[in-house]
């Protein structure tokens, strides 16, 4: 069943490479489909290989295999070629392979290990730090590159880890923290420092028994903030508002404190450093942005969030995607009658922007179809996964649907505009050697894994 | 072990549809509810290239050759595919400087970024051939090949009229013209625009990414061939019109030819007139202004637009009218001593008949022949037998458009009887008031084609054509715009046999006769001599004729401006031309010589 999906995701493949160039035969090795093809031979035996080797391979030699990738990662960084501005591929030959591809594999062999091997829930901090870690050193790896889409997959690893017991009230920080980042980007930072502090005082009111805290905790604030605003006003001269606020917020706390402590008001304390910790972030944020981000990255976030509105220069790529799907329509153009992929008004068609193709030939339709089957392939997982024996295979297993879901959700959301651009590919269907012998890596050693179930309880 | 977070399973798998849902979301909105996306697909990929017809050509009576085309090479550019490398070498090849080139790229822009505007006009085919080499490099550009007309002689401007480019009001009034395109204008290229231009087609490309073609859009199923214009033959005899327009020179006037027996316009000289391959191409917009700040206005034509009192050449018709209210016969005679109460008139034999009176364009009679006119006892009053009156002159075309197919043609004015009931006060006005009118003076005006219509409506004996410049459209005769429809006058023939004898004897009557310097020997020319009185200087010397007296095959009306008598100046001019047009050659060089000589 699942071999039968990926020969279909297979042919896609062929057909939206073939469909983008105009050379006749299919089989011209000199385009990218015939290429192509050539990839699609040597997967099959890379599968075939994979399938091969016995299961129990995997469990014991995952860490040595991990950590063989995060060597490679190590390695490109100095001995790697540099192609348009990231030192990711080994070039060997006529091939040039991206390890960081690979090292997805790597990462989720050794959490399934790691985790394995604890033979625990995830419910103890302590348990937790080792398995960031694992996720995180080829990630900082990649993001040295630099790499910020394959980056980006490896955070798709917290949701093994939830589904192993992380606490979703991290998830939920995480998720707030990921809207503030946006927010921070977006609006004014007034508004936003407005909005956090309403939300505080808000809730301080709804869950704090008593009044009297909470109105003698808002005097004592805004006492703080007036003198503070009136101080740099009149002598400082160099805070915004926002810093205004943060100091007046940590002296308010500060001169609190005994109080907090005096009434056991546990609450107000945990409103009190979310309020202040959002604020801090907002700052960060804003400061991160402006001072660590590279010119182009910031400005395809700023693209995306619609702050700056540039169709010829750095939204070209997104907007000329959106076209190209948009003009689709329901059942799309027909089959290489695509005029926007066609003649190439979408770049990096055949690779990262894969997907345009399909939208505008195969219109909405086709895309509900590799949508569908995409999410009939990660379901198919999940079950696959949850019907494993041992803990590892099983979590090895979440952790191809972590990386197959964050692939193909960025992917096909930054071709249709609504995820900024971070490039990284459709897996199964996208040009490249490196990912689909990745993806296929990723997915084979599973099925071997699930095939060898009942044989052995590793 | 128990996994206390197997249902965890189930959140994964809800995160994993709800991806998959909020992606189907967004491509169904920007794939099926949003449409906006389809056209700015089509913007980016489809390219229209306009075929320009070739516009027809226009042939003289002859059939020989006026108007033709020549072959330009418009620059295109459209904004927004523009990318140059080299800028210096793109300037080079066109011979342009930078400065010129930010100029009309600004001006392009300002035009609109994604349509195509003309960047440099009629750029010569040398410069083309070497550019469309480097093209490639150029994206953006590209050359619309059109057509500039060619004048195969330098005369009939006003009758032909011009081409030229159409301006942003031409376009949203009519949305058939894109920038670039071009429009006749005046003459017969505006009047004959949709026969002449034929119409324009479309190719649709599909270009890339580069602006590079890459085949044509649906196999070329929404292209449009273009549709060549029609050829026009036009009324106008080319040797005729020559010759007139040389006997024309230095002077200020008009000449107006017409066949009686068709309406068709032989010659139509407005003078002063310019070079029409002036207001061709590159140099056109320069020489307009000139044309336009010339005071003696060249552009301005005479034969339609202006409006002259006819003078004694309105005679005729004052005594037709006469005869055919009964108010008079052609044998009653009127005494002239000389003049009629307050009017003058120059000293000749008295009394005279109708015949007489026409010959010795006595004013003294036609006043006389008027009055009775406007106290016919059969109306009750003057103002009713007014009316009679211009309605005979209404069937003549006076005072209205003839309904030609030239373009600006001018009503004149002929008052209406509320004119003078406002000037006089209703029923204190009567015939003598307006006595001027006998004679030509006066209220009334008429252009020299209204003129030439009536001379020629009076050749035909009661009937007339609507003058017209074009005769033929393609292989077909120009029967549009109601050319074939004969216009009656309700005045008998006999009545206009009495008129005729008189305009015969004033070229052909030996002693008296005003016009015999416009007899020619062997051909009947009947005319009549007119000096209108000019408020603004000399007067304007008139002179209207037709020949043969029988079966006439031409009838003119000359004017020119403050020349005095008619006889003088207009006449022979007049003369010359009907021995032109029905002998070919010319044996009075005497009075050819005198013509040249004169100028005003």
């Amino acid at each position: 069943m699942l071999f039968l999906i990926l020969v279909v995701m297979g042919w896609l493949n062929i057909y939206a490479a073939v469909y983008n160039e105009d050379h006749r035969s299919i089989f011209d090795f000199s385009q990218r489909y015939g290429k192509q093809l050539v990839w699609i031979v040597t997967t099959l035996i890379l599968a075939s290989a994979v399938l091969f080797i016995d299961s129990r391979f995997y469990f014991f030699f995952s860490y040595f295999i991990y950590g063989l990738f995060l060597f490679m990662l190590l390695l490109v960084l100095v001995l790697g070629k540099e192609i348009n501005g990231a030192r990711a591929w080994f070039e060997l030959g006529p091939l040039s392979l991206q390890p960081s591809e690979f090292a997805k594999a790597g990462t989720a062999l050794a959490l399934a290990k790691y985790l394995n091997s604890k033979g625990q829930e995830l419910t103890r901090l302590r348990l937790l730090i080792p398995a960031v870690f694992i996720i995180m050193a080829p990630a900082v790896l990649t993001f040295m590159q630099p790499d910020m889409g394959t980056t980006v997959v490896y955070f798709s690893f917290f949701i093994v880890l939830f589904r192993e017991g992380l606490s979703p009230y991290l998830f939920a920080s995480g998720f707030l923290l990921i809207i503030l980042f946006f927010s921070a980007l977006l609006f004014d930072e007034l508004w936003i420092y407005s909005v956090i502090l309403l939300t505080g005082v808000a809730s301080a009111y709804f869950f704090v028994k008593s009044r009297n805290i909470w109105v003698k905790g808002i005097l004592l604030l805004a006492l703080f903030a007036g003198a503070i605003y009136l101080a740099n006003y009149f002598f400082l001269h160099t805070l915004s508002t926002g810093g205004v606020l943060i100091i007046a917020l940590i002296l308010a706390g500060l001169s609190y404190i005994w109080y907090i402590y005096r009434y056991r008001e546990k609450k107000i304390l945990v409103i009190y450093l979310f309020v202040l910790g959002s604020m801090l972030y907002v700052n960060l944020v804003d400061y991160a942005f402006n001072h660590f981000l590279k010119p182009h990255q910031k400005e395809r976030i700023e693209i995306l969030l619609r702050v700056k509105d540039d169709p010829k220069g750095a939204g070209y790529n997104i907007n000329q995607s959106v076209i190209s799907i948009g003009s689709g329509g329901f059942t799309g153009k027909g089959y290489l009658r695509g005029t926007q992929t066609k003649f190439r008004f979408v770049p990096a068609q055949s690779t990262d922007f894969i997907f345009c193709t399909i939208g505008e030939e195969w219109g909405f339709a086709g895309s509900f179809v590799v949508i569908g089957l995409y999410v009939f392939l990660l379901l198919r997982l999940i079950f696959l996964a949850e019907r494993q024996r041992s803990s590892f295979s099983r979590i090895y297993g979440y952790g191809v649907v972590s990386v197959l879901l964050i692939h193909f959700f960025i992917n096909i959301g930054m071709a249709s505009g609504i995820v900024p651009v971070i490039g990284i590919p459709l897996p199964f269907i996208i040009y490249g050697g490196s990912s689909l012998w990745g993806f296929t890596l990723l997915l084979f050693i599973f099925l071997r894994l699930d095939a060898a179930r009942t044989e052995y309880l590793v | 072990m128990k996994d206390r977070f197997l249902n965890r399973r189930l959140i994964i798998g809800a995160i994993v549809v709800l991806a998959a849902l909020f992606l189907l979301i967004r491509l169904f909105s920007i794939q099926v509810v949003d449409t906006s996306y389809r056209v700015s697909a089509d913007n980016n990929v489809l390219r229209y290239v306009t075929q320009y017809p070739a516009r027809g050509l226009i042939y003289d009576r002859n059939g020989k050759l006026m108007v033709y085309n020549q072959a330009a090479y418009d620059l295109m550019v459209i904004p927004v595919q523009v990318s140059l490398k080299d800028t210096a070498g793109f300037c080079q090849s066109l011979g342009i400087t930078r400065s010129y080139f930010l100029e009309r790229m600004k001006a392009a822009i300002s035009y609109s970024r994604r349509a195509p505007s003309v960047f440099l006009k009629q750029i010569s085919a040398e410069t083309y051939a070497a550019f469309q080499e480097k093209m490639f490099m150029y994206p953006g550009f590209y050359v619309q090949p059109r057509t500039l007309r060619k004048y195969s002689k330098p005369v009939a401007s006003h009758a032909l009229g011009y081409v030229s480019e159409v301006d942003e009001n031409i376009i949203r009034k009519k949305p058939y013209y894109k920038s670039g395109d071009y429009i006749g204008t005046t003459g017969i290229e505006e009047a004959y625009e949709e026969e002449l231009r034929g119409r324009k087609g479309v190719r649709i490309f599909l270009v890339d990414v580069y602006g590079r073609v890459k085949g044509s859009y649906e196999e070329g199923k929404f292209d449009t061939t273009a549709v060549q214009g029609k050829d026009i033959i036009s009324t106008l005899d080319l040797d005729l019109q020559e010759y007139a327009e040389t006997l024309m020179k230095g002077k200020s006037g008009s000449v107006v030819a017409i066949q009686p027996s068709t309406g068709e316009i032989l010659t139509l000289v407005s003078s002063p007139w310019y070079d029409p391959g002036l207001l061709v191409g590159r140099i056109r917009s320069e020489n307009f202004a000139k044309l336009q700040a010339d005071t003696a206005k060249p552009i301005f034509n005479r034969a339609t637009m202006a409006s002259y009192p006819p003078g004694s050449t309105f005679k005729p018709v004052n005594g037709l009218i006469a005869l055919q209210e009964k108010v008079i016969t052609p044998s009653t005679m009127f005494g002239c001593d000389p003049g009629y109460l307050f009017v003058g008139c120059h000293v000749h034999e008295t009394p005279l008949d109708l015949a007489g009176a026409v010959k010795n364009s006595c004013n003294s009679y036609f006043c006389q022949a008027f009055r009775r006119i406007m106290e016919n006892p059969s109306y009750k009053s003057v103002t009713e037998a007014y009316n009679k009156w211009r309605e005979y002159l209404d069937q003549f075309g006076f005072g209205r458009p003839l309904g030609s197919d030239l373009v600006n043609e001018r009503p004149g004015f002929l008052p209406a009887a509320s004119f003078y009931d406002n000037r006089y006060g209703q029923g204190r006005w009567k015939a003598l008031t307006i006595i001027s009118m006998a004679i030509g003076q006066g209220e009334v005006g008429a252009s020299p084609l209204q003129m030439a219509n009536m001379t020629a409506a009076i050749a035909n004996r009661g009937y007339y054509y609507s003058p017209h410049i074009v005769r033929a459209i393609g292989d077909s005769l120009n029967k549009t715009r109601g050319l074939s429809v004969r216009h009656e006058i309700k005045i008998d023939p006999e009545n206009f046999e009495s008129i005729i004898k008189g305009m015969d004897a004033a070229v052909n009557g030996g002693a008296g006769a005003t016009a015999s310097i416009a007899a020619i020997d062997s051909i009947t020319v009947c005319g009549k001599t007119g000096t209108a009185q000019n408020p603004h200087g000399k007067d304007h010397s008139i002179f209207i004729a037709f020949a043969p007296k029988e079966k006439p095959e031409i009838a003119i009306a000359v004017y020119i401006e403050n020349a005095g008598f008619g006889a003088t100046y207009a006449a022979p001019v007049a003369s010359l031309i009907i021995e032109k047009y029905l002998r070919g050659t010319i044996k009075r060089k005497y009075l050819e010589d005198y013509v040249f000589s004169l100028t005003l």
